[in-house]
């Protein structure tokens, strides 16, 4: 029986020191490195398909098969790119991993760059957090010295340079191809797809991006095999998980737990809800996930299990609120977001957003009128699907969940008149 | 690059700097957001200088430079405190008091979002910002001076701290390095951290942090044991 919680990724935290290299070695790090590096590079594509791991940057896209996209053999470069501009609401899982163990990622970078025969990659990092890009460049100056980085990498031939960079405070660079425009040194705004990056990414080349938590995971793939890894999760969404709880529960933190562990779970090793105020909404991986409540305590929180239930696993970032907090409140807060953060190259979302902001400002301030669900959830209808990129589709999430599960706060917010909202049944 | 070198406000040491950037990519226009960090840390924002300057380095037009100061929350096009202090007033934050510290410092200060209370640069000059969610959300509410993390804030503390910034003083942030100033901070994020290694050291293991893996320590709970050789798959055989 696998125990409730499996740290593997968040297992070093705890050491003194924990983010340098000599407690990295010491504690088995640079270990998969040589074995990668005797292996062919396909029966490291293969083993990553086998392990089943899935991407953890929100999205879920098999790991292993992205690799497997970047064609070989077509001489042309090949870069592989770390998102790591982690900025979804209420996730906060890669900024502690880069801090606390930021060698993990370096080694996964080195195997996965060796895999897909890249000899450039770029870890592209908010700009916000300027202790982890500290770290990580600290990191990365330290595995040159030892010759993990540069020129025939421990005699292997392969040659591999890493550039810590920095971003500059823009959401949407979190989505993979406007990271791609801003690390060519452009305004961050996503790309029509296709073509994919895996053909047409970093300088129009063969490229990977690939979220900070999902290779970090791969060194311990190649030291453990991929039944090992198999091990923990359930079978379509398989590994350990870093579940991010924050907001209104007695003690918040990184929890690392097999996929699928749900909220119930996770609340019982967490002290339960702050000073035993009911639960009352929460997302399961970021605001751009749609809402659950108290009855999705037993959810299982995996790719499946989440979206069977209505929602997404996103970034397993767990913002729970209790009862105290408006839902209305809430998702206006978060649309001021989406509308700050819209990059503004598509109308629905530039202008949807706008509009959005202004109805639930208006609806919170007390001034709603009988029409302002409707119209709320018109134009939620005309950004949903409708926009460039899954930023507009995140935008919608919190306030078509939002209205699903609790239409009487935002009614009541309307004026008298609000029996007419026939039509408002979503 | 010679031409940049005459502007009095980069000097040469910067010019060499905004070299070294570019030569960290296979293609130079990648060197333009660290490059803005460059400009800001000499200059405390970017003005329009900032902006010939980085079009020198690259090659690119003042426009093209513009449109990408523009767009990034982190350039200022104003100049900037000695400090810059951002309040998280997302959602999360906001609802465990992230709102209520923002409006404690705003009137405090006298500013609103984006302005500078003081006579820029000088010291003790703090320019406020609310910002979107900081990604410390376990550590909420969250505010950061000079992109360096003050965790778990109420209003009270947050006000004390402002003061002490606005004496001089430079109060240690919960996780990161010692505080200097916003300058230096985007020195940093421009990648040069010369002389600077003791940095690293600030803390960073919040008890939030390290919560589930210090209760899975206690409990003796562990991923399960790895095997002791664990094997490659097959080379796959060619499509």
């Amino acid at each position: 029986m696998v125990n409730p919680l499996t740290p593997v990724l968040t297992k070093r935290w705890t050491e003194p020191r924990s983010w340098t290299i000599e407690t990295y070695e010491r504690t088995g790090g640079y270990t998969a490195l040589p074995k990668a590096l005797k292996a062919h590079p396909d029966q490291l594509i293969q083993q990553c398909k086998d392990s089943g791991l899935r991407g953890r940057g929100g999205a879920g896209f098999p790991t292993g098969m992205k690799w497997g996209f970047i064609p070989q053999g077509d001489g042309k470069p090949h870069y592989l790119v770390i998102n790591a501009d982690e900025g979804e609401p209420g996730t906060c899982k890669d900024i502690p991993l880069m801090m606390a163990d930021p060698h993990s990622l370096i080694e996964g970078v080195i195997i996965t760059s060796y895999a897909i025969r890249a000899n450039f990659a770029a870890i592209y990092v908010r700009g916000e957090v300027l202790h982890c890009i500290r770290r990580l460049n600290a990191a990365v100056k330290d595995a040159y010295a030892k010759g993990y980085l540069g020129k025939d990498i421990l005699g292997s031939g392969f040659d591999l340079d890493v550039v810590i960079h920095a971003g500059a405070g823009a959401y949407i660079c979190g989505e993979e191809t406007a990271l791609l425009d801003s690390l060519e040194g452009r305004r961050g705004q996503p790309r029509l797809k296709p073509p994919f990056p895996a053909t047409s990414g970093l300088y129009a080349s063969p490229t990977v991006v690939n979220n900070v938590e999902t290779i970090a995971s791969v060194p311990f793939i190649v030291n453990g095999g991929a039944d090992w890894f198999r091990e923990m999760g359930r079978d379509r969404s398989p590994g350990p998980k870093i579940y991010s709880l924050s907001g209104h529960v007695t003690n918040p933190g990184q929890y690392e737990a097999p996929m699928g562990t749900t909220l119930r779970q996770l609340l019982d090793m967490a002290g339960g809800m702050k000073d035993g105020i009911p639960l009352k909404f929460w997302t399961p991986g970021g605001s751009s996930t749609p809402l659950f409540t108290a009855e999705h305590l037993d959810v299982p929180l995996d790719f499946e299990g989440a979206a069977e239930a209505g929602s997404m696993l996103g970034t397993t970032a767990l913002q729970i609120f209790n009862e105290t907090v408006s839902v209305p409140w809430a998702v206006m807060k978060w649309t001021e977001f989406y509308k700050h953060e819209s990059c503004g190259k598509c109308t629905p979302c530039r202008e949807g957003t706008y509009w959005l902001v202004q109805i639930l400002q208006r609806m919170v301030a007390g001034n709603g009128t009988a029409s302002d669900i409707d119209t709320l959830l018109d134009v939620c209808d005309n950004i949903l699907g409708r926009s460039f990129c899954a930023l507009g589709d995140g935008a919608v999430s919190p306030i078509t969940s939002g209205i699903k599960y609790f239409k009487d706060e935002f009614l009541a917010l309307c004026d008298q008149n609000s029996k007419v909202l026939a039509g408002a049944n979503a | 690059m010679t031409q940049a070198a005459e502007n009095t406000t980069f000097d040469q040491s910067t010019v060499d700097r905004a070299q070294a950037i570019i030569a960290r990519y296979p293609q130079s226009r990648s060197a333009l957001l660290p490059m803005l960090h460059l400009v800001q840390s000499v200059e405390g924002y970017v003005s329009q200088d900032g902006i010939r300057f980085c079009a020198g380095q690259l090659d690119l037009s003042e426009a093209e430079v513009s449109a990408v100061a523009t767009f990034y929350t982190m350039y200022k096009r104003r100049p900037c405190g000695e400090h810059l202090v951002s309040v998280c007033t997302n959602t999360l934050c906001a609802a465990l008091g992230g709102d209520d510290i923002y409006s404690t410092l705003k009137s405090h200060l006298g500013v609103g979002h984006e302005e500078t209370a003081g006579e820029p640069g000088t010291p003790g000059s703090i320019t406020l910002e609310h910002a979107e969610c900081l990604a410390a959300c376990d550590l909420g509410p969250v505010l950061q001076v000079n992109y360096e993390f003050y965790d778990n804030q109420t209003p009270d503390k947050a006000l004390e701290l402002v003061k002490a910034l606005q004496n001089g003083e430079k109060p240690a942030p919960t996780r990161g390095a010692p505080l200097t100033d916003f300058k230096q901070a985007e020195l940093q994020l421009a990648g040069f951290f010369e002389g600077r290694d003791a940095d690293l050291d600030g803390p960073s293991a919040a008890p939030e942090t390290l919560r589930g893996a210090q209760i899975a320590k206690d409990r003796g709970w562990d991923a399960p044991n790895m095997p002791a050789n664990a094997e490659f798959p097959a080379l796959p055989e060619k499509k």
